[in-house]
């Protein structure tokens, strides 16, 4: 674990940018030297970011099939359950089996809209690694206007390429202003 | 965001052409404002300390809603006798409050997820206050079915539970449906709205000066931190659950038109209900969002972030379904005569000159249909006080329009015999006028403790947000066709 000379632990370097896009031209900057363990912060998402952090589509989209599958299942089972096995009810004289699903319908569309509501919300806050009290990021003061208008870039001290020297000449030749050791605790 | 921002060097590029300069867009946010100026303006709002007449305001609005609920508290230790209800019109206010406060809330979710959908980048400014309106009124919504039942204590029949008989509920009722879709909207609506908020309470969380407030924040912000690893899978869930929204906002009011459609009641059973009960749920609802919004606009001077385009734009979404709802008005006469069906004729002839006449003159004729007109004219929709009085023409319009649905298809049926009149008690009214109170001090609780403006969302409409920016892009004026500012 690489340490300050005061004793810190080193989370990572990082440097603020003035605008959406020159963080935009250096985390393509980044990108192309080969870092994996690294991260941009802004106030808003910035369209075309993925790409040019060389991200891929979100699978967040698979979890809220799979949440839609479920309330439809669910849907059929609680219906078709009481309605044709516990229970046979008659209504309208109409049949009571498999034949009425028509009426199901509603239901079923509302607890599959319902199931993957409830998965795109908890997969967006899992896979995001949410909710957690604190982040070394938080460390640096400036860090306070990453959710105001500041727009930041920080290479973590865990990516195996990472040296400081390295990281901090990528920094500044990418434009990066306040350039900075992030500390860890 | 999926809906890209404004391409500023495209806008550059089509500078060279006087053709392509009349469709140039004019900016979302006036006077150049920057991404710092929004978030103090913003936030502002919530961190200085309430002003004088938001506790007027608040006392007056929460000691109706406490009238609201003493009304409540009366009705069920008394019964349901209270109400004007009897036979044989045993559905009335009660359910006409349900279905004018429940159709309120589909503008919310028409502005966060369809118009998310269609990249309407103008709904960022509103947003999250309409899907607060929309969290609020299918509270008072959901008020009146339960209670309407009587015994409320018996409520938890509604539920998909057996009886003390082992006897389910009919999942075939659309009364089954409608707990099923009401339910499954508000809580859709809640987890859209709190995905919306995460990175505006982490804006707070960052600015806020106490340590109690840091801490409250911090925790209802999740720890969020703007990471673009997070945006990633936060954008694909905002854009699942815009996508989830859109036929669950067209499903609810669908259901609650089942609830009559699928009964045998002159002018309630048809097929023309569940498109003609959601474009008028999104007409009233639409009136209500410029109620509470142009009120605030003025208070909290959010003029430049709420522009007049804006109201113009909100404004032609009345016309528009204001004009589905009067071709739905028309087209229930046309078939009413064209079915040669005697009672479906009585029953249209009866809501023009029956006992209940004047509301079909007034709320049906004049608020829903004469009204909206002035919408055609540019003048009136950028004149506020013209869009304030025909949005409340329209919110009372509405309310007639359901009353006249259910009391008029049920107090003059198949048989003279069995022909009655509702008259209203003053706890219907009381009930009534109860939710509005608390529909506005919950309205007043959020603009004051929430930021009622999406600010990460507002941010990205602005020209810097572009990656591709260039500062040039930035003076640029815009001008169209007559040197007027294209809408």
């Amino acid at each position: 674990m690489m340490r300050t000379p005061s004793g810190h632990k080193v989370y990572a370097m990082a440097a603020e940018y003035p605008s959406a896009a020159a963080l935009y031209e250096a985390a393509k900057l980044v990108r192309d030297a080969g870092f994996k363990r690294w991260d941009v912060y802004s106030p808003f998402p910035i369209h075309g970011m993925d790409d040019a952090m060389g991200l891929g589509k979100s699978w967040l989209s698979a979890v809220v099939l799979c949440g839609g599958i479920t309330g439809l299942l669910t849907a059929a089972v609680l219906e078709f359950g009481p309605s044709w096995i516990i229970y046979p009810l008659v209504v309208h004289g109409k049949p009571f089996d498999w034949r009425t699903v028509p009426a199901f319908f509603p239901i079923m569309f509302e607890l599959t809209v319902l199931f993957s509501a409830f998965a795109a919300f908890f997969a967006w806050i899992m896979m995001n690694g949410l909710p957690r009290w604190n982040h070394p990021i938080f460390n640096w003061e400036r860090f306070a206007r990453a959710t105001n208008d500041g727009f930041f870039l920080a290479i973590e001290a865990r990516d195996p390429r990472f040296t400081e020297m390295e990281a901090r000449e990528l920094l500044e030749r990418s434009g990066g202003e306040h350039i900075t050791i992030v500390h860890e605790d | 965001m999926d809906s890209a921002p404004t391409a500023p060097d495209v806008i550059e590029a089509e500078a060279s052409s006087s053709i392509e300069q009349r469709l140039k867009r004019i900016p979302l946010v006036l006077n150049k404002r920057n991404f710092s100026w929004l978030t103090e303006r913003i936030a502002g709002v919530v961190e200085q300390p309430a002003p004088r007449w938001w506790w007027v305001t608040f006392f007056i609005t929460a000691s109706i809603a406490g009238i609201g609920l003493f009304c409540l508290g009366y009705q069920i230790s008394t019964g349901v006798g209270t109400w004007g209800l009897n036979h044989p019109v045993g559905w009335a206010w009660d359910i006409t409050n349900f279905v004018f406060w429940i159709g309120i809330g589909h503008a919310g979710t028409l502005i966060s997820a369809i118009l998310f959908l269609l990249h309407q980048k103008w709904r960022t400014s509103i947003n999250r206050a309409a899907e607060a309106m929309t969290l609020f009124a299918v509270m008072c919504a959901a008020i009146f079915p339960g209670i309407h039942v009587g015994r409320v204590w018996m409520a938890w029949f509604l539920a998909p539970l057996p009886n003390n008989y082992g006897i389910w509920p009919n999942f075939r009722s659309p009364l089954m449906w409608d707990v099923f879709a009401v339910s499954t909207y508000f809580t859709v609506s809640v987890l859209f709205w709190f995905t919306g908020l995460v990175p505006d309470l982490a804006t707070l969380r960052d600015r806020s000066t106490t340590k109690a407030k840091k801490f409250l924040f911090g925790i209802f912000a999740l720890g969020w931190r703007g990471s673009n690893r997070n945006w990633r899978h936060y954008e694909m869930a905002y854009l699942l659950l815009a996508g989830l929204s859109t036929p669950l906002v067209l499903s609810v009011h669908s259901v609650v038109s089942f609830d009559f459609a699928t009964s045998v009641i002159p002018t309630w059973h048809t097929t023309i209900f569940p498109p003609y009960f959601v474009a008028g749920a999104i007409f009233g609802g639409f009136a209500m969002v410029l109620t509470l919004m142009l009120p605030a606009r003025a208070i909290f001077k959010l003029h430049d972030i709420i522009t007049p385009q804006h109201v113009d734009k909100m404004a032609k979404i009345i016309l528009l379904t204001g004009s589905f709802v009067s071709y739905a008005y028309a087209m229930e006469f046309f078939v009413a005569w064209y079915s040669g069906n005697q009672y479906e004729k009585f029953a249209f002839y009866n809501r023009i000159f029956g006992p209940y006449w004047w509301y079909w003159w007034v709320g049906m004729l004049f608020c829903n249909f004469l009204t909206p007109q002035l919408f055609w004219f540019k003048w009136s929709r950028r004149n506020v006080y013209v869009v304030y009085f025909v949005c409340m023409c329209v919110n009372a319009g509405m309310w007639f329009e359901r009353f006249i649905i259910i009391v008029g298809g049920l107090h003059r049926d198949f048989l003279p015999s069995s022909w009655g009149f509702f008259t209203a008690t003053w706890v219907d009214l009381w009930t009534f006028i109860g939710t509005f109170g608390i529909f506005t001090s919950l309205f007043l609780l959020f603009i004051r403790f929430l930021p009622m403006i999406a600010m990460s969302e507002v941010k990205i409409v602005l020209p810097e947000a572009d990656p591709h920016h260039h500062a040039s892009a930035l003076d640029h004026h815009v001008v169209a066709a007559g040197g007027k500012e294209r809408t």
